[in-house]
């Protein structure tokens, strides 16, 4: 621009604000603007595409920084106590000493500030730079550019493959449908593909795409973090509206798969794309030891103030009983001597600044430092680590570990959290006959079986190195056997592992046909031949399961390759990641002397392939042939995102009616004839939570009718059944719905999920109809989604009930041992499950959340009195049983289920104090049919009226309210997408995890940091209780016997790796015993080891301590000619050692990591005092050489040492062989050789399960629901039977 | 072989630091263990303790107060502040021999060396003979750094050097009514560091050229270089008695070396007889209520004469040795939970 006006920049700087801020955007090309300057450019309010996470720049880092430091209260002490120092009346250190602590700390923290914001500038950079393709006028041609090039109104090119640089509106794909296929699994860890397609009716010049062209205006929403919708219209020249959503946008950072290229118009670039806003820094949670720790500290002030009062006091009464001026007696520079009122009023300062260690301000470091150790450990536990999907524990709260191991309730979603979420086809019911898929039952049961003949056969199978799951040579060689090979090794392995417990067999996606319902179909199919117009119900059943979905049906050829990181702002900005790369890349250094893996491991490496492609395929011909052979014909993979309509589909495939293809336009199924029928799709009603239920409006080839399939759960179905199916079956409509309902109660109460199939023909004038007002939904920019719905929910009448299907979701390895284990711990267990009661409960059974003796309260009721009623009699009949002494020693354990409904009205205001009173008298509690907001809303209850520690842990983005509303939110990464795991503090890859997760790390975390920081309090009051004690030899006029330098390398060299150390390592009981005794869990329970009471037994001991280390000194050197410097050498050794060896006393585990920074401090502390007292300018010039050479210093030393140490170890002694805690008592366990603490272990647990059986049933109480009627254990490991089960 | 281990790549290590299961020592505090330490730690102090003892009461000390405060006291005449240059005369008799060599103290009681700006007041610089000091001395020294009619700096500076102890003694056995000096020995007296590596005097010779521009400090009678103007070796800076003084004390109760008694007749001790002690009674202590005194002591290995230690390694130990055997009957009535 030639010309340079300030007040046309401001008024088109505030034009841009209010373009920015406009709820509304309407974005034009960029092109045929290209070349000119920056103030014609009509899109020049909206950020580039650059991105920049990096908090500072270099210019302003230091003050920036600096800022943010002071954000915290402790560092702003630190700064105020140096300033103080300045002050000339009353500094008691040289001042410049006495910035070196604060100067350390802030030097430390900024460092690590530095460091990370390094970090992430190098990755923006890194992005910013990537190569992407923009259209550019001049070359008419997409030209390569960096991603930081892109803007707002440009054209991108994305090839196959390729990340997308900014949200793109999809305008032109290679497609011919202009489909284009995309991955998130950068955003939101979604493996499977996803369809974006154009934007219909805008690029005219097929096939290529002429970005000049484009002529139209886009209209946009706002940027918002919403990644699942997306709000825009096009505005074509003729002024015609046409509406796009999130189906057509790509997202910047999800890759495109299977398309060649995929050209689009830049929407949203740089930080308002929706993944940057997504992109949200680690949380901050504070925990409960934290809060109860900063009470404490201010205790510690409270004490500080006190004491300096003391001084100050001191200093006033001992000046006061001076009968003159003596000669050491030093004037103010005026040569006049200070009042006594005023000299002690400065010496309140004074004292301060020399007490000041007195507050644990290292503390808040250290404990900074011991969770990042405690988090390394946790990361790098290898039970954690789930081989199938290569991943570990993540912790994205790095200051709640020690929360881990006081949790006394958990809320766990049941769906993949529970369960696989991986589902099996297990049973089905056409027109009210049920085919129960015996055979296929059977072959589950059998893979379950260790020692199975297949095996043999899959052993037998040639291995050679370049088999397929090296992924090069997958694309070329016929891969489906090895891989199929692959899996069912895992299978197997999988199946070893657990095989005593129930529902965990191995993944198993084949199905075998039921032979009746086989016979039914081809019988059907046979019909169909002979008169082609009429459509079999069995046919239309099967036809809806293979089309009622929205399965992508990708070919092996396309497999994606392995994704490699993206190296973006996705990853997480958590410091602690590259902390433990680091110490990774260090620890894999000595993975060469690290003992062999094991077997499994190396099985393990057959199923890496499998995580792409999670259902092995089905041999095409539908017939089950031996399992051996199946072989891929055509490499048909189906990916969907949901996994009962993976589970469907297979089954229909089973059934010969197999889903080739699916595109928006079209369906293509084989039927079993060979007969390949294309249906056109007219439309796809979507699957919400508030219909429960999908429909997929397709045109048949044949017939040309409009037939509605319609999928959903039972009860979202079964009211908007109307006309009975076809007319020869008539007089059967309303028994079927009848026995289908009841083979739906009998799935249910099996633990099968169910879902209903409907058929319904739509005529064509109704289509008509329908179709123009859902074009008008479309369209629509505001409510769209309630517009869409209510379509949706319009043409959903009067359907044709086809059957229902039973699908499994087995429950995943070793869950009812962990929630056996978690209530062992104390631990009360509550699930909340959006299923129907009777699979709830069935889950329930199964999982050992419920167990056969016990007293299950059903609480179901329609309105709100009755509800009231129940819940009073109820409660007054626990309360009863509780009381009555005669159960005692016998109260079976109380379990509640409620139901969705019930739980609103239990949660209301007036009857929400009786609900919790009680729930906390259950032992477990089953929540159904709930709500995502329910789900949150019963945790905060719970937590805010209980006053307990709360852990939610769930897998899906409905379990984002309630990860979010406990103390700690763990996430599941499993099936469902990673919203769970975004929202979470702590993402784990399976259920069972949990129980090491708490019972082991989370019992360390807490006692290792309850114990630290207890010891933290008494190192620092022990340590300046000796500073205190001198003041009454000194005058109170706050000498330090001690040079300054020493005083300060005390906490900051000499004793602050050992807690640090102790904090990060010590071992209380070994993890084997804490997980055979999960009762253990239960000393971190409630108040735990860290208390009021514990806080000030040890502040006493401090006080008690630091007595003894003063006044034996003293004693010993009264009335002699020793100087100050030597007297407080002997002081400073003895306290060292004294708190070097109280640690130790506290220390339960002593490894060669304890051993080296124990005898490290003590060396390096000599070592450090040795050199400092050679340095000629110190006042204590050679006094500890002097010392050393002197019998009388070692003579203190050692008696000073026991004395102090006496009490409290004569304490642990006692405890121990007195009273000693289940920890000690553990620790004795601990002792023991391998074997025989197994054996203890189990007899232990042998008793308490005998127990747990042989206790005496009572009679049971007249509960306004009859109780689940008790059945023997035995068939507890087994199969769930169906017992009677009334509500 | 190699591709499968890169599949895995967030395979944790399976090492036994990673996976916290190094080989620990477990100690675990129980009776058995203790009972046995208990009794080893009881008899092994109860041994100190009668070693420490038999040395304590070895040691001879004869303690001598003469602040003047009584007004029998000999010295009750100096103790007025208002006169000077008084010297009183101590009499005083020694049963038995101390032996030597007799180490010859003078105390101080209720004087608070350890006040903190006392104990900064003075200036390591000035005191290492570095002549930059002597033209600035260390701020510290307020109100001692600059005196004297045309406030020229104060050298030595600061509170403590002004306040130096400056009452001297001569000794004297009375043999039969004749007054026989006891010779004193002033070397060796301060630390061996202080004397050859902390205090230097300034390379000037002579020294007082050194001093040219500075004054002397308030209290003193004489300039830094003419403290003992007989020997070179113990003048300015390195005068034996400044540096005992400059060695602060570290209670307000406290005892300075003053001389030896090391020399002739004498070096193997005081014998038994009568003996003067000639005061020149300079230093002012009613201003703090403080007392003055000289100590005549003989040291063995642990230094000078205290029982405390002794009594307390006694008594620590013998409290090991009743602890065992309570732990004992606890022992004998809880059992172990051990066994169990």
């Amino acid at each position: 621009m030639a010309w340079w006006n300030p007040l046309a920049q401001i008024r088109d700087a505030l034009t841009g604000q209010r373009v920015r801020e406009n709820d509304l955007r309407r974005l034009v090309s960029n092109l045929p603007y290209e070349g000119l300057g920056k103030k014609k450019q009509p899109n020049r309010h909206f950020p580039g595409n650059s991105i920049k996470t990096t908090k500072y720049t270099l210019l302003f880092f230091i003050p920036l920084n600096l800022f943010e430091q002071f954000h915290r209260l402790a560092n702003i002490y630190f700064v105020g106590l140096a300033i103080l120092n300045f002050v000339p009346v009353v500094n008691a250190f040289e001042p410049e000493v006495a910035l070196i602590p604060i100067c350390v700390i802030l030097s430390l923290t900024a460092l690590k500030d530095a460091w990370e914001d390094f970090r992430r500038y190098q990755s923006d950079k890194k992005l910013n730079n990537m190569p992407c393709f923009i259209y550019s006028r001049k070359d008419k041609q997409f030209v390569e550019r960096r991603w930081k090039d892109a803007r707002v109104g440009d054209f991108v090119k994305a090839l196959c493959n390729e990340i997308v640089p900014a949200d793109l509106l999809l305008l032109h794909t290679s497609d011919r449908n202009g489909m284009c296929h995309i991955e998130t699994s950068n955003l939101d860890g979604e493996t499977n593909l996803k369809e974006r397609k154009v934007v219909p009716g805008l690029c005219v010049t097929e096939p290529d795409f002429e970005p000049e062209s484009f002529n139209s205006v886009v209209v946009c929403e706002k940027p918002n973090s919403n990644l699942n919708y997306f709000k825009c219209y096009v505005e074509k020249p003729n002024e015609e509206k046409v509406g796009a959503g999130i189906g057509s946008l790509l997202l910047r950072g999800c890759t495109v798969r299977n398309t060649d290229h995929a050209v689009g118009f830049v929407v949203y670039a740089g930080h308002e794309t929706k993944s940057m806003l997504n992109n949200n820094g680690t949380r901050y949670k504070r925990s409960k030891l934290e809060r109860k720790l900063n009470v404490d500290v201010i205790f510690c002030v409270i004490l500080l103030l006190a004491m300096c009062l003391v001084g100050a006091l001191g200093h006033f009464f001992w000046r006061q009983a001076l009968p003159g001026v003596p000669p050491y007696l030093v004037p103010n520079s005026n040569g006049q001597v200070d009042s006594p009122s005023l000299s002690s009023f400065y010496m309140f300062f004074s004292m301060i600044i020399l007490l000041q260690v007195l507050i644990p301000i290292s503390l808040y470091v250290s404990i900074e430092l011991v969770k990042i150790g405690q988090i390394f450990f946790i990361t790098q536990d290898i039970d954690l680590y789930d081989e199938e999907t290569d991943s570990r524990i993540q912790c994205k709260a790095l200051n709640i570990t020690e929360d881990l191991g006081q949790i006394e309730y958990i809320f766990s979603d049941k769906t993949g959290t529970l369960t696989e979420n991986k589902m099996v086809f297990r049973r089905c019911s056409i027109m009210g006959t049920e085919y129960p898929h015996k055979e296929n039952a059977i072959r589950l049961a059998v893979i379950d079986e260790p020692e199975s003949e297949e095996e043999v056969i899959y052993t037998q199978q040639p291995q050679s190195p370049q088999h397929g799951w090296s992924l090069d040579a997958e694309a070329s060689s016929p891969e489906g056997t090895h891989r199929h090979h692959g899996s069912r090794q895992k299978n197997k392995f999988a199946g070893n592992a657990q095989s005593n417990v129930a529902f965990s067999s191995p993944l198993e996606t084949e199905v075998i046909p039921d032979r009746k319902l086989l016979g039914q179909v081809s019988v059907a199919e046979s019909t169909i031949s002979s008169s082609s117009q009429k459509m079999d119900p069995y046919l239309d059943f099967f036809l809806a399961l293979a089309i009622c979905n929205t399965v992508v049906v990708s070919m092996a050829t396309a497999r994606r390759q392995r994704t490699h990181k993206y190296p973006s702002s996705f990853q997480s900005t958590n410091p602690l990641d590259n902390f433990s790369n680091l110490l990774t890349k260090a620890s894999s250094l000595r993975k060469v002397f690290a003992p062999k893996r094991d077997r499994s491991f190396s099985d393990a490496s057959f199923k890496e392939d499998d995580r792409f492609n999670p259902f092995p395929k089905v041999d095409d011909s539908g017939v089950f042939s031996s399992r051996g052979q199946t072989v891929e014909s055509n490499g048909r993979n189906y990916e969907a995102e949901s996994p009962d309509e993976a589970a469907l589909v297979y089954a229909a495939k089973a059934y010969g009616f197999i889903l080739l293809s699916r595109t928006p336009d079209s369906v293509t199924v084989r039927l079993p004839s060979g007969q390949v029928l294309v249906f056109e799709v007219l439309d796809t009603l979507t699957f919400d939570s508030n219909r429960k239920r999908m429909s997929v409006l397709v045109r048949h080839p044949i017939t040309k009718e409009c037939v509605l399939y319609t999928k959903g759960a039972d009860y979202s179905i079964m009211e908007l059944l109307g006309a009975p199916y076809a007319e020869h079956l008539s007089g059967n409509q309303k028994t079927v719905v009848a026995d289908t309902q009841y083979h739906l109660d009998c799935y249910a109460k099996e633990g099968l999920r169910t879902l209903c199939f409907t058929k319904k023909v739509v005529s064509a004038q109704d289509y008509n109809v329908w179709s123009v007002s859902r074009q008008s939904a479309m369209a629509a920019i505001d409510g769209r989604e309630q517009l869409i719905m209510d379509t949706a929910v319009q043409l959903e009448t009067n359907l044709s009930l086809l059957g229902a299907t039973g699908i499994e979701d087995r429950l995943q390895e070793g869950v009812p041992d962990t929630i056996l284990a978690l209530r062992e711990a104390g631990i009360k267990v509550w699930v909340l499950t959006g299923d129907k009661l009777e699979t709830a409960v069935n889950i329930g059974y199964a999982c050992r959340l419920l167990e056969d003796e016990d007293l299950v309260i059903n609480m179901s009721c329609k309105n709100k009195l009755v509800c009231t009623s129940i819940l009073d009699s109820t409660l007054e009949e626990v309360r009863r049983y509780g009381n009555d002494p005669r159960n005692v020693d016998t109260t079976p354990d109380i379990s509640l289920v409620i139901d969705g409904h019930t739980l609103a009205m239990l949660l209301s205001k007036d009857l929400h104090g009786r609900f919790v009173d009680l729930a906390k008298r259950c032992r477990s509690v089953l929540c159904c049919r709930v709500t995502p907001l329910q789900k949150s809303g019963m945790v905060k209850l719970i937590r805010e009226k209980l006053k307990v520690m709360t852990l939610a842990v769930g897998d899906g983005a409905n379990d984002v309210n309630m990860i979010q509303a406990a103390d700690i939110g763990i996430g599941i990464s499993g099936q469902e997408g990673m919203q769970a795991v975004m929202a979470s503090d702590f993402a784990i890859s399976r259920f069972k995890h949990l129980k090491k997760l708490l019972l082991v790390h989370g019992h360390w975390c807490y006692t290792r940091l309850a114990n630290m920081i207890i010891y933290f309090f008494f190192k620092n009051l022990a340590n300046v209780n000796l500073l205190f004690w001198y003041q009454f030899f000194c005058g109170f006029t706050a000498t330090a016997m001690l040079d300054y330098w020493l005083l300060i390398f005390f906490n900051l060299f000499f004793t602050s790796a050992p807690p640090i150390m102790f904090g990060i390592m010590d071992r209380d009981v070994s993890a084997e015993v804490l997980l055979g005794v999960p009762e253990l869990y239960r000393t971190g329970q409630g108040a735990g080891e860290y208390r009021f009471c514990t806080f000030w037994i040890s502040m006493l001991d401090a006080f008690y301590q630091s007595l003894v280390c003063f006044f034996i000194p003293y004693l010993v050197y009264k009335d002699l000619d020793v100087d100050v410097f030597t007297f407080g050498m002997p002081l400073n050794a003895v306290s060292l050692i004294t708190i070097l060896l109280h640690l130790s006393i506290e220390i339960k585990s002593w490894t060669v990591v304890h051993w080296i920074i124990m005898l490290g401090s003590v060396a390096v502390s000599f070592i450090l005092t040795l050199l400092y007292t050679s340095c000629i300018t110190c006042n204590s010039y050679w006094t500890l050489q002097k010392q050393l050479a002197d019998p009388i210093f070692y003579l203190i030393c050692i008696i000073t040492t026991v004395v102090a140490l006496l009490p409290r170890y004569t304490f642990h002694v006692m405890r121990n062989s007195i009273a000693p805690s289940p920890i000690v008592q553990a620790r004795h366990l601990d002792r023991l050789d391998a074997s025989t603490k197994e054996v203890w272990i189990k007899e232990w647990r042998g008793y308490r399960g005998a127990g747990a059986v042989k206790r005496s049933k009572l009679s049971d109480p007249p509960s306004p629901n009859n109780p689940r009627t008790p059945t023997s254990p035995d068939n507890l490991e087994n199969e769930i039977t169906l017992t009677s089960f009334k509500i | 072989m190699v591709k499968e281990e890169n599949e895995l790549v967030n395979r944790p290590d399976n090492t036994a630091f990673t996976q916290q299961r190094l080989p620990a020592w477990q100690p675990m505090l129980s009776a058995g263990i203790i009972i046995p330490g208990f009794v080893l730690i009881g008899l092994a102090f109860i041994g100190i303790g009668v070693a420490l003892l038999i040395t304590s009461r070895s040691i001879q000390v004869l303690e001598l107060d003469y602040t003047g405060e009584d007004q029998d006291s000999p010295c009750f005449r100096c103790s007025d502040p208002a006169v000077r240059n008084c010297t009183c005369t101590l009499q005083f008799s020694n049963d038995r021999l101390i032996e030597g060599p007799v180490f010859f103290y003078y105390g101080l009681s209720n004087y608070f060396q350890n006040y903190r700006r006392y104990g900064v007041s003075r200036d390591d610089g000035q005191l290492y003979g570095d002549l930059s000091y002597f033209k600035e001395p260390y701020d510290q020294c307020e109100p001692y750094r600059f005196g004297g009619g045309n406030n020229q700096p104060i050298v030595p500076c600061g509170s403590i050097a002004n306040s130096m102890f400056n009452d001297t003694f001569r000794l004297f056995q009375n043999i039969n009514g004749q007054r026989r000096e006891v010779p004193l020995d002033g070397k060796g007296i301060a630390w061996w560091t202080d004397y050859n590596i902390k205090f230097r005097n300034p390379t000037v010779t002579p020294l007082r050229d050194a001093f040219n521009g500075t004054v002397k400090p308030p209290f003193w009678p004489r300039p830094a270089y003419e403290l003992d103007t007989s020997d070179p070796a113990n003048n300015g800076f390195i005068n034996q008695d400044f540096l005992v003084w400059m060695r602060t004390a570290a209670l307000p109760d406290f005892r300075k070396l003053y001389r030896r008694i090391t020399e002739g007749d004498y070096a193997n001790g005081l014998p038994a007889g009568n003996y003067s002690l000639d005061i020149s009674y300079n230093y002012p202590v009613m201003s703090f209520s403080g007392r003055k005194r000289v100590v005549f002591s003989n040291v063995s290995w642990m230094g000078g004469k205290n029982e405390f230690l002794g009594i307390a390694y006694l008594v620590i130990g013998t409290l090991c040795i009743v602890m065992s055997v309570v732990m004992l009957i606890v022992y004998a009535k809880f059992k172990f939970p051990e066994e169990e």
